[in-house]
């Protein structure tokens, strides 16, 4: 189905927020919308994104390339993205990272072989009082966990696999 | 002292329309579009010597000043990208006293006559910005959003935007451009956004702490606002403090406390009994400073942070115990700002391309005292010569680091630096 048989009314409500003469400023909450329910933009939704905004298609794979939050390949269901900056290392982060990883049993940057979990390491995520700090990228949007620790980050884990293998 | 920025830590349920508006709530907004001119509204917040809070500290009634009257329309965007590694003060702000905020971006769009302001919010904050659209939408049904507002001609629309993960979007103009719909990378100024923002027009951008102090401004006056903080840096100011302490946490202090009381009064100390080390003012884009007594006792304002070497910026405090070595903190910072420089020009994409190399070198016990030269060398090389301050932020940790914390890399390369 294309975006705009699956999203017409909320196309609409994105493309209200700005002039109508500039509706290239639509496009990144656009992306979003195409990512929200596989986690990746496809070319074919690059392509009517790029046709709903008017510029290239090029252009919208550049932004998807540009930033971090926009993917364009399927990963894990749920990106964990663990901060690991300065503020947050300070307190112990990189273990944090570590232990999460050695839990799942894979590397920053790598995927479950079940496909539901990929870790990621970020930057600052704006919650350096609470740290360790992971934010969860899914479907569902993007949450935040904060001030946690293993066991917590394992029953988190654990009831998101329940949620998945429930549906 | 009661907050003028945290309210919510003395009001519960600030956040709920009817009680903001008990508590004088939107009675600036009011007083403003109903009994000043937009001019004179400039005028009051340029008395107050309120500056601004996203880093760079320029005067904030003196930035409206000057947009340009000959070209309209005119656009405010408040920056809420709140990207710089230890600082989460806006945040705060947006979650728990959010109609302030709107009420300072309402009364910066009535001063410049913009009938459409944005908030852009870095990517992340995707819930807050759900939120602040709740708020936004409350604000229009109870008659302080929309057209012709408090039985005026005036008419204003506040919409919310989502960056998706890019620091150099929190750079006022990456942020327009990104906010265009484009790559997020820095427009060369001048010119400047108020002459040329937003769609090639007018526009004033404000951090959201700046603008929250908008609304006791104008409900109280200039002279009620410089009551705090000290006489060329006058206000209050929210202290983000991360690192090595007990208490990290946003302190509201007025500007000019020292570091002394916001680390041990405020914080409750160093961690674990361990011994203060260092202290980064700005978050990761800070000059490094040697935690000594003298550094402890400066007041942190916009002056004497200067004189001891460093900056205040987003007054984003990160404080370092002595169990870690300065050379592993540049590690870090290296590492944020590789990842963050939008590759636009040479010496900001190559040069930290090259800190990173050598860093690393240094950091897996490969490094000669010769790559501690060459760091500080290629540093050095960078500054002045970048687009943006993003690529003068990437050093300000090395090079201050290597010159006053020389010890902990001799120890990592195993030689003498000099
Ligand atoms: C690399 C870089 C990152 C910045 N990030 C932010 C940010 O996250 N939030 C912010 O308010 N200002 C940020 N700034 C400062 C803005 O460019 C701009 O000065 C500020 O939004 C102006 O608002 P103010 O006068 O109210 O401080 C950044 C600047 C640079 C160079
Ligand atoms: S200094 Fe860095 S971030 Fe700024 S424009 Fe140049 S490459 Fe981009
Ligand atoms: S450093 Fe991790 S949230 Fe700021």
């Amino acid at each position: 189905m294309s975006l705009k048989e699956k999203y017409s009314q909320e196309i609409e409500q994105i493309l209200a927020k700005y002039p109508p003469e500039h509706k290239r400023s639509a496009v990144m909450p656009l992306i979003y919308m195409a990512q929200r329910e596989g986690g990746y933009v496809t070319k074919e939704e690059m392509a009517e994104i790029a046709a709903i905004v008017g510029i290239t298609e090029t252009e919208v794979a550049s932004l998807i390339g540009f930033y971090t939050l926009f993917h364009d390949k399927k990963e894990g269901i749920y990106r964990l993205q663990i901060c690991t900056d300065l503020p947050c290392a300070l307190r112990g982060a990189d273990r944090f990272l570590r232990d999460v990883c050695d839990h799942l049993g894979i590397q920053p940057g790598e995927t479950t072989p079940d496909g539901l979990f990929t870790v990621e390491e970020v930057k600052c995520l704006a919650a350096c009082d609470h740290a360790p700090v992971m934010q969860v990228q899914s479907p569902q949007g993007i949450e935040y966990h904060e001030q946690l620790t293993l066991d917590m980050t394992i029953g988190l884990l654990d009831a998101l696999r329940q949620a998945e293998e429930a549906e | 002292m009661a907050h003028i920025l945290l309210r919510h830590r003395d009001i519960p349920d600030i956040d709920q329309l009817d009680v903001y508006v008990q508590n004088g709530g939107f009675a600036a907004f009011k007083k403003a579009v109903t009994t000043m001119q937009p001019d004179e509204v400039t005028e009051e917040v340029k008395a107050s010597g309120l500056r601004g809070r996203g880093g760079a500290g320029f005067p904030t009634g003196l930035k409206w000043s000057f947009m340009d009257k000959n070209n309209w329309p005119h656009y405010v965007v408040a920056n809420a990208d709140e990207s710089e590694p230890g600082t989460f003060k806006d945040r705060e702000i947006m979650e728990r006293n959010p109609f302030q905020f709107l009420e300072g971006v309402a009364i910066a769009a009535y001063a410049v006559g913009a009938h459409r302001a944005y908030v852009y919010l870095r990517g992340e904050f995707w819930q807050v910005a759900a939120w602040l659209d709740e708020k936004i939408a409350e604000m229009e049904a109870a008659g302080y959003l929309g057209e012709n507002l408090f039985g005026t001609e005036y008419s204003l629309k506040i919409y919310t935007h989502l960056g998706a993960g890019a620091y150099i979007c929190g750079e006022e103009t990456a942020l327009l451009e990104s906010l265009e719909g484009k790559r997020g990378q820095p427009r060369i100024r001048p010119p400047f956004p108020p002459s040329y923002g937003l769609y090639g027009k007018p526009t004033v951008v404000n951090n959201v702490e700046t603008l929250a102090n908008v609304p006791y401004i104008i409900a109280n006056g200039a002279q009620a606002y410089r009551q705090f903080g000290t006489e060329k840096s006058p206000g209050v100011k929210i202290f983000s403090l991360s690192g090595n302490v007990n208490k990290p946490g946003n302190y509201e202090l007025p500007l000019g406390a020292t570091f002394r009381e916001l680390i041990y009064e405020y914080g409750g100390g160093i961690q674990d009994g361990h011994k203060i080390k260092a202290i980064m003012p700005a978050g990761a884009s800070s000059a490094v400073i040697v935690a000594n007594d003298e550094a402890l006792d400066t007041p942190m304002d916009y002056e004497n942070v200067q004189n001891v070497g460093s900056m205040l910026g987003s007054a984003s405090v990160i404080v370092i115990d002595d169990t870690f070595d300065m050379d592993w903190v540049v590690a870090k910072t290296i590492e944020f700002f590789k990842h963050e420089s939008c590759g636009k020009c040479t010496p900001c994409r190559e040069g930290n391309y090259w800190m990173l190399n050598i860093i690393e070198r240094i950091e897996e016990g490969e490094g000669s005292p010769q790559d501690v030269q060459l760091l500080d060398n290629v540093a050095h090389q960078m500054q002045g010569k970048c687009l943006c301050a993003l690529g003068e932020f990437a050093t300000m940790a090395v090079t201050t680091s290597i010159e006053r914390f020389p010890e902990d890399f001799a120890k990592r390369v195993g030689g003498q630096h000099e």
